[in-house]
């Protein structure tokens, strides 16, 4: 998930795409963030101007939500889940490992990758849960973890 | 010969454990050995310990192979599985696993049957019959079956639909919404995900069916963005229904109109909260409205608005189908129908079970759930997610009825039962309940959103020690704050794990301090 260069032509491209509509700066906001990994503070400005907000209101919301990162993630996003389910079944431990065999801190990252907390994935039955770039892992110890992130360093 | 059909579910949790992995494997074995399949990727029965569940059509049974990894595929063609034969991994026919067919699936019946995005399979299982016969019956029919089967909100709050619904109904407007919440938080809970992944069209129906019944001729689907897997199975199921005139203009010629746009969440716990979803869903921060007004008079854009979770829509369409008495006959006392409850955490066999109300908490985490995984005994069971209280070995006894569970300072929720072994440390997950709650707060009111803050810290000062009786006091008036004067269940209801913890759990506190010292 490298973060894309900003592209105001593209940004304008996806404004009009929802019609242009204040109602779905959350959504326009998400598909931002699919587009060009991050919003920036050019995506807020264009956003207000452009659906007729404040950049206080944008601003807002940006910073309200989980989601919407204000800087850019690092080429692989780990997360990892630590509600009670997983806890039942070591995610603290794991996370742990997973700082440690990253060397990343939990909630910071690099160019390489970010790790980041999630309250819950709703993959409970299969815990510890994990999600890498987008996709669900299950039953997560830490030999699977090691599994998963030993594919970054193949370029995958 | 007609290719044989092999089933291998195409949900969240199946493919986090090799799913796709699987009927990938199973597609190239076949290919080799020219053999002709018909690849079906169906929702997950729920079972969801035997994941990755593939089966086998043969006859008129379904063979099932459970835990099966790719690396099986190549000794499962060999040993006859287009035969059903015998392996390791057979488990025989999935309609007599015992896990599956103690249940009472009223909402999820469809799930793990059929193949979600076959609009023929759907029809071929009574898919849309209920919407028929509501064209038929007419709203204030519908609206009664609702009122008289009992179906009480299974997000949680467990508010009378029927209710919800004839509010709507009777409030004069030139617009109103069906809004169905899939934002779904609470750690321990997945019903409505695998709901989602393996009955959408069922849920699309039951939308359309409130609408039709209220006088909405627009549904919002607000799905939390956790689950983009739901989101591709869902969108493709909303063209699905449209391309055949099931949404739209004039449905089938019904003279009803009736759309639903899907948004999505942002990460943001809260916005299951239902004014802070409808603010969510206008496009603004995700904070909680004052109530009154209600939704149901001034909701989403200040127009008369259901909102109503996506368990409790599709618990609709068999009370159309099969009467409100049929519904009523399940369940205990104002507790009827069924509850789809989640077991996992440290769970031996974790999975989704629906049954009728009543059934106890023992029944589900023993007989069901096999007990831990750990193989150590159960010390704490969390129901209802993270705002649910910590209930001791000792009251395992409890019924499933909304009521019994308010009796004891607790609440069923969402159906989520979270279990915990003996190596649990109380003391940090009543500190964790105070964390999120602080995380996740919109913090429009100061009991919530300045109280988990401090409940964090009080808390931290009695693992350490530090004046603990005092700060025990000080917690439990904290409680008492967030409890009687926060906006909503958020800050109303944090404290209940925490007292939970204060109440039958104390001794976590005072070890802590031991192996501080």
């Amino acid at each position: 998930m490298t973060a894309d260069t900003y592209d105001s032509q593209a940004a304008n491209e996806i404004v009009e795409r929802f019609g242009n509509r204040p109602e779905m700066l959350v959504q326009i906001l998400l598909a931002f963030l699919d587009r060009f990994g991050w919003i920036s503070e050019q995506a807020i400005r264009q956003l207000a101007d452009e659906l007729n907000l404040s950049r206080a209101d944008v601003h807002g919301v940006v910073s309200f939500y989980h989601d919407l990162r204000t800087n850019p993630p690092g080429c692989h996003v780990v997360k990892i889940c630590q509600a009670e389910a997983c806890q039942a079944m070591g995610c603290r431990e794991l996370t742990a490992h997973a700082e440690k065999t990253l060397g990343v801190a939990m909630s910071s990252g690099n160019d390489a990758i970010t790790l980041e907390p999630v309250y819950c994935l709703g993959n409970c039955a299969c815990s510890p849960a994990v999600m890498v770039d987008g996709k669900p892992y299950g039953r997560v110890d830490p030999a699977r973890f090691d599994a998963l992130v030993a594919a970054f360093a193949d370029g995958g | 010969m007609a290719a044989t059909r092999i089933y291998v579910p195409r949900e969240t949790a199946a493919v986090s454990v090799g799913a796709d992995e699987v009927a990938l494997a199973i597609a190239r074995r076949a290919k080799e050995t020219d053999t002709e399949i018909e690849l079906i990727r169906n929702g997950s029965w729920g079972a969801t310990w035997l994941e990755p569940l593939v089966e086998v059509a043969v006859g008129d049974k379904r063979i099932a192979y459970g835990n099966v990894v790719p690396e099986d595929v190549p000794d499962l063609f060999e040993a006859g599985l287009l035969e059903g034969s015998a392996h390791d991994k057979r488990l025989g026919p999935v309609n007599e696993i015992p896990y599956l067919i103690e249940q009472d699936r009223w909402t999820f019946w469809r799930c793990g049957l059929i193949d979600p995005l076959s609009l023929a399979d759907f029809r071929a299982h009574q898919g849309f019959k209920a919407l028929e016969k509501a064209f038929e019956i007419g709203p204030e029919a519908v609206i009664s079956a609702v009122a008289d089967s009992g179906l009480r909100g299974r997000g949680g709050a467990g508010f009378p639909t029927g209710i919800k619904w004839r509010t709507v109904a009777d409030t004069p407007a030139d617009q109103k919404y069906i809004t169905a919440n899939a934002d779904e938080g609470d750690s321990g809970t997945f019903s409505d995900r695998m709901l989602m992944e393996g009955d959408p069209l069922g849920l699309i129906e039951s939308m359309a069916i409130a609408g039709f019944a209220v006088g909405a001729s627009r549904g919002y689907f607000y799905l939390r963005s956790e689950y983009p897997l739901t989101k591709l199975i869902f969108s493709r199921a909303l063209d699905l229904a449209r391309e055949a005139g099931w949404l739209g203009k004039n449905i089938q010629g019904s003279g009803f109109d009736f759309d639903i746009e899907l948004h999505l969440g942002a990460g943001s716990y809260i916005c299951g909260e239902e004014t802070a979803m409808l603010e969510s869903l206008e496009g603004k921060k995700g904070i909680v409205r004052y109530k009154p007004p209600l939704p149901a008079i001034e909701g989403l854009f200040g127009k008369p608005t259901v909102v109503n979770n996506v368990v409790t829509l599709t618990s609709v369409p068999n009370i159309v189908n099969l009467g409100a008495e049929r519904h009523a006959s399940y369940g205990v006392n104002r507790s009827k129908g069924t509850l789809a409850f989640q077991l996992s955490g440290n769970i031996l066999r974790g999975g989704l079970v629906e049954k009728a109300f009543g059934i106890t908490l023992r029944e589900l985490i023993e007989e069901f759930g096999g007990g831990t995984a750990s193989g150590r005994p159960v010390r704490a069971v969390q129901v209802g997610g993270p705002l649910g209280a910590y209930l001791p070995a000792e009251q395992l006894d409890t019924p499933l009825d909304y009521e019994a569970f308010i009796a004891i300072g607790a609440m069923i929720g969402h159906g989520g039962i979270v279990v915990f072994d003996d190596t649990v440390n109380m003391a940090q997950q009543a500190r964790f309940a105070m964390e999120f709650c602080a995380i996740e707060s919109c913090g429009k009111c100061t009991p919530c959103r300045i109280g988990s803050t401090r409940g964090v810290e009080v808390i931290d000062r009695m693992i350490a020690g530090e004046n603990r009786e005092e700060n025990y006091d000080l917690l439990v008036e904290l409680c008492d704050t967030m409890e009687g004067a926060s906006l909503c269940a958020m800050g109303g209801m944090t404290p209940f794990p925490v007292r939970s913890v204060l109440k039958y759990f104390a001794e976590d506190f005072s070890s802590a301090v031991g192996a501080e010292a």
